[in-house]
């Protein structure tokens, strides 16, 4: 691999036996991948996937005691994934023991490291760090070294930024040298797609499902989607809240690190079908399609018929639109329903910024008078225990489903149970 | 006794029972639990995995096409490898993904007592013979021998 002059330095150990071990770390990893040179970070901001002070974790704090020690720390201020408790949301008291005694006790100790590491202030914890009320909003062309899956595919497809699905570790190893290795998702052959995509549904299709879909059918490949500006039309606020749901669906449910929206996202629009490999799989999506992978999704409670006991909405953390939609939506289902309040209990969850901006609106106490509670928490952290996965969890989220006992329902679905109301 | 060809992506040399996955491995998914709460033999909790699910994945020769999923995958495999709860070997019938790749090159360099032989490439072929049960041996050179 062609290494300039700073980091042949770096590799000849004149910058520390920490940075050294990363870069070596960082070659290793890029030479897998057919990297032959590395490029600079241009990013402001990094973000990182691991927000969380997880006992199980504990050989990854030993290896970030050892980058400290050496002043191996990031030449970035990050952002980094959600807060995995918060005492709002409703927990049972053996829930609060193993929270805060068995899984999250070294959370505390986490927060501290990540400071000094670089972490770029006591709120910068959420999954969805490209909000503008976030402030890591990546531009168009960057190199970015960040994970989080939805994340990641967010910047690359909607900001048009540059970055691969790199894994926790090798996200702030990228920001402690300032430099990746160039290949896949960084290059523009990287990013061309496989997959043709057409959307032929009746309706404008649940971005969680559509998302969902395209993920276990074209796996870690690009796809590009036509058929969808139909339904979004142009790159708005609403159109980058369904793309946000979209791109995490098609995250974990496969390995979707970038997709093309033909008419919508950046590189779409400039290059349109250029960006297209040669021999591209076609891949048609319709209702029928959409309907037989609804119905492919295992419900894994015990009892299937069970009363939900919690709903949560935003996984990833909802956008200020989308929140005041919610609002208005469970307003008027429980109107409907001629109910007061939500008959489950339920969490819609954002970051705490945009949580900071949607309470400065008229829409925040309209919220709170559902009943419905707001809050930092990361789901999946709340979920991924055995007293939580035996609770039957209600979600819109595909991510949430795929990672827990959450079980998934469309959004329509979701809004008839919370307000105790029939589904339209 | 079938003999394949891979790329070396960590090496060691190891022979251990196959486990084998159709689909990609969920790497948080499958392991998350067994970090968390202690459970030596590595259970795979990923419900997604028919393949998997409720399989004991520690100490077995682990076949399988990819990785998907959460970006934490590879420090999730780091600190199964930390913690010894890791496949004997991870097979990869196609190249390597970057969240399987951090993990083991992260184990390769900065763990310094744990062995997890790692192949990729191995074929479409390989996944389709290899059965669970069947005896692997993975050799230094990325030769993999299925009996």
């Amino acid at each position: 691999m062609q290494l300039n002059e700073e980091l042949q330095a770096v590799l000849d150990g004149k910058k520390g036996a920490a940075r050294q071990k990363v870069l070596k770390t960082m070659m290793r990893y890029g030479q897998l991948f057919g990297a032959e040179n590395m490029v600079r970070v241009s990013g402001q901001y990094n973000h990182l996937v691991t927000s969380f002070g997880l006992k199980a974790l504990a050989p990854v704090y030993n290896l970030l005691d050892r980058l400290i020690a050496e002043s191996a720390v990031s030449e970035q201020k990050f952002s980094a994934d959600p807060r995995p408790l918060d005492p709002n949301v409703p927990s049972s008291f053996l829930q609060n023991i193993i929270f805060n005694y068995f899984m999250y006790s070294k959370q505390d100790e986490y927060e501290e490291q990540l400071k000094k590491l670089g972490l770029l202030n006591k709120d910068a914890f959420t999954c969805t760090c490209y909000m503008d009320e976030v402030g890591n909003v990546p531009q168009e062309g960057e190199i970015l070294s960040w994970s989080e899956s939805s994340a990641v595919v967010y910047a690359n497809s909607v900001s048009g930024a540059r970055c691969n699905r790199n894994s926790g570790i090798i996200d702030l190893m990228g920001s402690i040298l300032g430099y990746v290795p160039c290949f896949g998702l960084l290059t523009d052959e990287g990013r061309k797609a496989a997959w043709i995509v057409e959307i032929r549904t009746s309706k404008k299709p649940e971005a969680q499902l559509l998302g969902s879909a395209i993920g276990m059918k074209v796996m870690e490949d690009v796809p590009y989607i036509v058929g969808l500006d139909k339904w979004l039309c142009t790159l708005d606020e609403d159109a980058k809240t369904y793309l946000k749901d979209f791109g995490a669906a098609t995250a974990s449910n496969g390995a979707v690190g970038l997709y093309h929206v033909e008419g919508i996202t950046p590189e779409a629009v400039r290059q349109g079908r250029e960006l297209l490999k040669e021999n591209v799989k076609t891949y048609v999506i319709d209702d029928a399609e959409l309907e037989r992978v609804y119905k492919s999704y295992p419900v894994i409670w015990k009892k299937k018929d069970a009363t939900p006991k919690l709903c949560f909405m935003g996984c990833p953390h909802m956008s200020l639109n989308q929140l005041i939609t919610w609002t208005k939506n469970v307003e008027q289902g429980l109107k409907t329903s001629g109910k007061k309040k939500v008959v489950i209990p339920t969490v819609f969850t954002a970051a705490p910024d945009v949580i900071k901006k949607f309470e400065q609106t008229e829409y925040a106490s309209r919220l709170k008078a559902t009943g419905v509670i707001l809050s930092y928490i990361c789901p999946l952290m709340y979920m991924n225990n055995p007293l939580s996965e035996k609770m039957p969890v209600i979600t819109s989220s595909n991510k949430l489903r795929t990672y827990t006992s959450a079980r998934y329902y469309t959004d329509d679905e979701i809004l008839a149970q919370i307000t105790g109301g029939a589904l339209k | 006794m079938k003999k394949y060809q891979g790329r070396v992506v960590a090496p060691g040399t190891v022979t251990a029972e196959a486990l084998v996955s159709h689909g990609g491995l969920n790497t948080l998914a499958s392991f998350q639990k067994a970090l968390q709460f202690g459970d030596k033999t590595a259970t795979c909790g990923d419900q997604n995995n028919p393949d998997l699910y409720g399989k004991q994945m520690a100490g077995k020769a682990l076949c399988l096409p990819r990785t998907i999923g959460s970006t934490t995958g590879g420090l999730v495999l780091y600190c199964a490898c930390s913690m010894h709860r890791q496949p004997a070997c991870m097979l990869f019938s196609e190249p390597i993904d970057s969240l399987a790749a951090a993990g083991a090159v992260l184990a390769d360099v900065w763990l310094e007592d744990v062995q997890m032989p790692v192949v990729d490439s191995l074929g479409e072929e390989f996944l389709s013979y290899v059965k669970d049960g069947m005896k692997i041996t993975v050799k230094e050179n990325g030769t993999v021998e299925v009996e």
